[in-house]
């Protein structure tokens, strides 16, 4: 006797062996014969440019961070929306204090400039910070000090 | 007032803070000893309103039990921070505040100029917060937290000023003394320790009420009694310096004169009479351990005064003194007379500090000299220590009608009556002695020529320190009179007062009133006789001629140095248990037991343990993968066990 | 209407601190450089929440239909949150200008952690306590890593977030196990018929990955790997909280799933729970041997210390559940002030924690090292302080009943653990100064180490009146 889960179950295996029995007779089948072309990484038939591991802005990041924030508010709100007049008050004023908490989060977002393309305040680099990483020969500067000793001669 | 019980406790405990805290930021001695004193002077004025608010009550609706809060509660053992207010609790409160209040003006004067002013003024609080809660307390363990604080404190202040020297068997620094007075103490508080798990076994319970309870329903003679009582006895014989541990309270004079009086003499010591008077009807089951009680008590107390003849150190005189009436004490208690002991303890708190402070003042005066070979004509030039010093001696001797009088005479009469002829003859004796060495030592000191060195100049000393002495010279005087017999038209008022604390035990031993009036009468007026007897040699003796001890000890020869020598007991102690255990546990404990068992085996637990722990720190390698794997690992353990276990 | 109002207000704790939260990030939006009024802000702000707290306590009951637990336990838990959050504030108000991460978020996270602490532990539905579990861990990833610039804060952060959404997806696919045998994710709801699947393996399977998820939050052996290292690579404070807070949370929510609500005792769970607390205890008293850098000795005896309160959820009965809770606020105050005094040690790069930075430091900050030696004294179990009494009670329970044995592996990993306690204390006072300058002592860091000492003390002193406040919780 089956139960849902006994049937689920059966289900995960027959799919496991469907996907893994396709690639392999996919590759007892297929020919084995790469080229250079074949091994590029497939851009819309366009030759690729500069390195895969590309830098993108980091702003794009938050952006979309801010985005996905209000995609879920939407979603919760769709389904809200249906029903909200069914379960009253209640339902209406959390709706409204999700909103507004989220509101706050847009506003917080606001006053601290993450909604600029480019930060009010650029990060101009400075002398002091290249330091650290390569030893500047400065002109002028005192070659290496003759030892004490030898300077009294 | 019963209510504010707490605040007795209390008072106490803050000056230990105050003073713990900031004494030594307070620059002024005054303040700081103010501070120490008043703390126990409203500890005394809230006992006193209690007291009296106990005096208009029923006689039998005198007993309360405050409690404070649980203190430890682990299955069927609960023990509260509680207190027990009753005739005796009260009586021995007021005396512990009282005396002690006294004893804190007393060394405002006394420790003045010393470095560790503040230091000795917390000391002494903590000690009148342990002996409160010792005296207060309404269950055993309450009461041994405070007979382990009194313990401490006695230590500390023995050793207060732990960098002078201190001769003695087996000691040479003030240290050595306190070290002597704890280990000593050590034994008689194990002993308390087993009495009070057996207590714990026997009734379940460790409050006084229900042991005292559950007392009612046993047999006399029982076994366990015998046990319990012994036991506890035992640890009376430590805090309260009986045979055989009452070898460390001669040394404990190294301490300052002040502690000497308070703890050494008035209060801390007679914690043993006061717990055997608090157990007085589980001692009633036992009539074996009464006996011992009776009998250990005799011996000492005609054993220390038998010492304290041949002691040239003034301080040391009055040490074997407090142990010979602490003697009288357990007599008394021993023949079932708790009363008679328990009214001691409050005459002998009286005239015991009078004496300790006056030899005190004496030795202030003195420039630190104790010994009273190179005293001699202080009268003159200390009036008032003398006058005080004088009327306590009389009261210790047994003089009527001065407090001593009463009580000893009181203890003798129960000793012969209650208890056997000999115990009696043994009380007479010590009481001839001590009217003896007293008479000795106020001569020696006070009469006659001068014998001190030309560059001493002995003054008074000041008002804080005369107005105690003449406080307590006072209660020497009237303290007798709240326990004046029946047959001489008192009311005994202390013994109605103690009645209802005793009741059960007196039931129990079913003492009859046996002898005449006519005895009672006889045996008073020998008491009189000896104490003018003993009076009458030792000052006769000793204003003729200031050395004669010289030619006493040239005719007894050896008695008199073992008298002089306390009976060799701190070299026989010395040579049969300290110095084999020392050695025992120096080349066998150490070498062999310790260094090679026991540490062989700790180290290789160790190494083993450290080198499991340098194995297993591999595991842990940093990688993220790894411990998610383990994750995994683990919750395929933690599944399988669900399932399949 | 009136019903919202009522359950609003019965959960004030909650309420308050998220309000608190939302007050505090927004006065940062609007206000420059205004870190010193968000500290009082916050502190004030929590001080108010624990009187509200206080103020709920009797209020037993539930609100939100059923989700959430009011008064009584929830209040307690709430109260030790807000307290280890004020006390973590305190101490954070001087360290985050030293380590330059002074942002005013730094209190906002600690608060919605709060908050979050408090909605897991109170959480009488599945769903809430794990909205609970996720609102606290993010606000923990994100302070693991606050210290941007940092590798070891970076890496303890990544590792925490990987492995803590790992956890997490195992806890809630647990709950989706139970919710599909049981059709309720309400653990009421559930304890009500549990008779019917205590051995179905399905439901077993469910319970298992809950406790897997719990498990991972407390960090039992095996699911402890991340301890050491997000201990260790977090701002110091940041692992006092977390240690605290968070591991009292997921304690709290524990106890009150697994051992008062679904009746599991004498049931192959409760071999699972001491195999685990086993585990955690040999390992984390054993490995802590051998660190030399106090955050991960301490981040070894805290997973040590997660053994030993297990002891009491495996023993089950009112006793043993009022001794974790005992335990749990006697380890808050001690490893506070633990790692406060880590916290206050530490240089401004983050380092400086090791073993040999608390060499002599009694000649250095006498106080400091005093304060250090109570919490060692503490952690080991030395009465009167706090966590003596705590282990009693567990020990007792267990006892009581029947697991024996946990006691005596209990006793003997305690005994392991004086070793490297006491090696901290023995460092700080019985060997000769290093050559460094004092660590500077501000007043807040003081006052929070003083009150930690202070709760120690006063929990150990008098454990009746904290237990009585457990009396009839469950």
């Amino acid at each position: 006797m089956l139960t849902e889960f006994g049937k689920a179950l059966i289900f995960i295996i027959l799919g496991l062996v469907f996907v893994a029995g396709g690639l392999l007779v996919a590759k007892i089948l297929r020919p084995h014969n790469p080229t250079a072309e074949k091994t590029l990484p497939y851009e819309c038939g366009e030759d690729p440019i500069g390195p895969q591991w590309m830098r993108f802005n980091i702003r794009f990041y938050v952006v979309a961070l801010i985005f996905i924030l209000f995609d879920v508010e939407l979603v919760l709100l769709f389904p809200w929306a249906l029903v909200y007049s069914k379960l009253g008050m209640f339902a209406y004023v959390a709706g409204a204090l999700f909103i507004v908490i989220l509101f706050l989060a847009d506003f917080y977002l606001w006053a601290k400039g993450d909604l600029e393309w480019i930060r009010p305040e650029p990060n101009v680099p400075r002398l002091d910070q290249l330091v650290d990483h390569m030893p500047l020969r400065v002109k002028g500067a005192t070659p290496p000090a003759a030892s004490p000793v030898a300077t009294s001669e | 007032m019963y209510q504010y019980v707490g605040l007795i406790v209390l008072f106490p405990l803050i000056g230990l803070f105050i003073n713990g805290f900031f004494g030594r930021k307070i620059k002024n001695e005054t303040l700081v000893g103010m501070i120490g004193s008043a703390a126990v002077g409203l500890s005394f004025l809230v006992a006193a309103g209690i007291f009296v608010e106990m005096l208009g009550m029923p006689e039998d609706g005198r007993s309360h039990v405050v409690t404070l809060f649980t203190w430890i509660a682990a299955g069927s053992f609960k023990v509260s921070a509680a207190y027990q207010i009753d005739q005796l609790s009260i009586l021995m409160t007021l005396v512990v505040t009282g005396v002690g209040f006294l004893i804190h003006v007393y060394s405002i004067g006394y420790m003045h100029g010393d470095r560790g002013f503040w230091r000795f003024f917390t000391y002494l609080n903590l000690f009148i917060f342990a002996m409160l809660n010792l005296v207060l307390a309404d269950n055993y363990l309450l009461m041994f937290l405070g007979w382990e604080g009194v313990g401490l404190c006695s230590y500390l202040l023995i050793g207060f000023w732990y960098d002078k020297k201190f001769p003695g068997t087996g000691i040479t620094w003030t240290g050595d003394a306190a070290n002597k007075a704890f280990w000593v103490n050590r034994i008689g508080d194990f002993a308390f320790m087993i009495g009070m798990f057996l207590i714990f076994r026997e009734f379940g319970s460790l409050t006084f009420r229900e042991v005292m309870g559950g007392a009612e329903t046993l047999a006399v003679g029982n076994n366990t009694m015998f046990w319990i009582t012994l036991l506890l006895f035992i640890g009376a014989t430590g805090k309260s310096a009986q045979i055989p541990l009452f070898i460390w309270l001669p040394d404990a004079m190294a301490g300052p004169t002040p502690v000497s009086a308070l703890i050494h003499a008035a209060t801390m010591v007679t914690a043993g009479v006061y717990m055997v008077a608090r157990n007085s009807a589980l001692y009633a089951l036992a009539p074996t351990t009464m006996m011992i009680v009776a009998i250990v008590g005799a011996l000492t107390a005609i054993m220390a005064a038998s010492i304290g003849i041949a002691q040239n150190d003034i301080k040391k005189v009055l040490a074997y003194s407090t142990v010979s009436q602490l003697g009288y004490m357990f007599l008394a208690l021993g023949v079932g007379a708790f009363t008679a002991g328990i009214f001691h303890v409050m005459t002998h708190a009286f005239f015991k500090a009078c004496l300790f402070l006056g030899s005190g003042s004496v030795i202030h005066a003195m420039h630190e000299e104790q010994d009273i070979r190179h005293m001699g004509g202080l009268k003159k030039v200390m009036p008032k220590t003398y006058w005080t010093f004088l009327i306590s001696s009389f009261a210790i001797a047994g003089f009527p009608p001065l407090s001593g009088f009463f009580s000893k005479d009181e203890i003798l009469w129960k000793a012969f009556s209650d208890g056997s002829l000999v115990l009696w003859i043994i009380g007479a004796s010590a009481a001839l002695m001590t009217a003896f060495y007293m008479f000795r030592m106020v001569t020696l000191t006070f009469e006659g020529e001068p014998r001190w060195a030309k560059d001493k100049h002995p003054h008074e000393s000041p008002a804080t320190m005369t107005i105690p002495l003449i406080v307590l010279a006072g209660l020497a005087i009237l303290g007798g009179f709240v326990g004046i017999p029946a047959v001489l038209g008192g009311g005994n008022a202390i013994e109605h007062w103690l009645h209802p604390v005793f009741a059960q035990a007196h039931h129990t031993m079913a003492l009859s009133e046996h002898s005449s009036h006519t005895t009672e009468y006889l045996m008073m007026g020998i008491s009189v006789v000896i104490a003018v007897t003993g009076f009458w040699f030792g000052r006769r003796m000793f204003l003729a001629d200031p050395e004669a001890d010289k030619r006493i000890a040239a005719k007894t020869g050896f008695l008199y140095r073992l008298l002089s020598n306390k009976y060799y007991v701190d070299e026989i102690y010395n040579g049969s248990v300290v110095r084999p255990l020392v050695r025992t546990s120096e080349s066998f404990l150490y070498r062999v037991f310790d260094v090679r068992i026991i540490d062989g085996a700790v180290n290789g637990l160790a190494k083993t343990t450290g080198w499991v722990s340098a194995m297993m720190r591999y595991v842990q390698t940093g990688v993220v993968q790894n411990y998610a794997a383990l994750v995994v690992l683990g919750l395929v353990v933690v599944l399988g066990l669900l399932i399949f276990s | 209407m009136n019903q919202l109002l009522t359950d609003t207000l019965h959960t004030a704790p909650i309420m308050g601190t998220i309000v608190l939260a939302l007050v505090v990030i927004l006065i940062n939006a609007m206000k420059k450089d205004s870190l010193a009024l968000e500290y009082w802000v916050s502190l004030i702000g929590i001080a108010a929440n624990i009187g509200l707290a206080v103020w709920a306590f009797p209020l037993r009951g539930s609100a939100f239909a059923g989700t959430v637990m009011t008064g009584g336990f929830a209040s307690l838990t709430a109260a030790v949150f807000l307290v280890a959050a004020g006390l973590t504030i305190i101490l954070s108000r001087a360290y985050i200008e030293k380590i330059g991460v002074n942002f005013g978020e730094f209190f906002h996270l600690i608060l919605m952690g709060a908050a979050g602490m408090m909605t897991f532990a109170a959480g009488t539905d599945l769903v809430v306590t794990f909205v609970g579990l996720e609102l606290m861990s993010i606000c923990l990833y994100a302070l693991a890593g606050i210290s941007r610039r940092v590798h070891k804060s970076n890496e303890a952060a990544l590792k925490y977030f990987l492995l803590g959404a790992f956890a997490s997806g195992f806890f809630l696919y647990g709950i989706a196990l139970i919710y599909g045998m049981t059709g309720t994710t309400n653990i009421l709801g559930i304890a009500q018929n549990i008779a019917a699947y205590k051995s179905e393996p399905l439901f077993l399977v469910g319970a298992g990955l809950l406790l897997v998820g719990f498990a991972f939050k407390i960090g039992a052996v095996p699911f402890h790997m991340w301890v050491p290292d997000v201990y260790e690579g977090s701002p110091t404070v940041v692992s006092a909280f977390m240690s605290t807070g968070a591991k009292a949370a997921a304690f709290a929510a524990l106890l009150l799933v697994f051992t008062a609500t679904f009746d599991f005792i004498h049931s192959s769970m409760n071999t699972v729970l001491s195999v685990l607390a086993v585990a955690s205890m040999l390992v984390g008293n054993i490995v802590a041997i051998s660190q030399t850098n106090v955050k991960r000795m301490l981040a070894y005896s805290s997973i040590g210390h997660a053994g030993y309160m297990l002891i009491g959820i495996t023993a089950g009965g009112d006793v043993s559940m009022a001794g974790v809770l005992f335990y749990l606020i006697s380890y808050m105050f001690t490893n506070l002030g633990a790692f406060g005094v880590a916290s206050i040690i530490e240089n401004a790069e983050q380092q400086g924690t090791d073993l040999e930075n608390f060499r002599g430091l009694y000649y250095r900050r006498p106080l400091l090292a005093v304060l250090m030696g109570v919490f060692m004294f503490s952690l080991v179990g030395i009465p009167p302080l706090a966590g003596f009494f705590g282990k009693y009670y567990i020990f007792v329970a267990a006892i009581e009943n029947g697991y024996t044995w946990l006691t005596i592996v209990g006793v003997i990993t305690s005994m392991i653990s004086v070793y490297y306690y006491l090696r901290v204390v023995v460092l700080m006072f019985f060997q000769a100064p290093e050559e460094a300058e004092a660590p500077q002592v501000t007043s807040g860091g003081t006052i929070a180490l003083l009150v930690s000492a202070f709760g120690i003390l006063l929990v150990g002193l008098f454990p009746s009146i904290v237990l009585g406040w457990m009396g009839g919780l469950f």
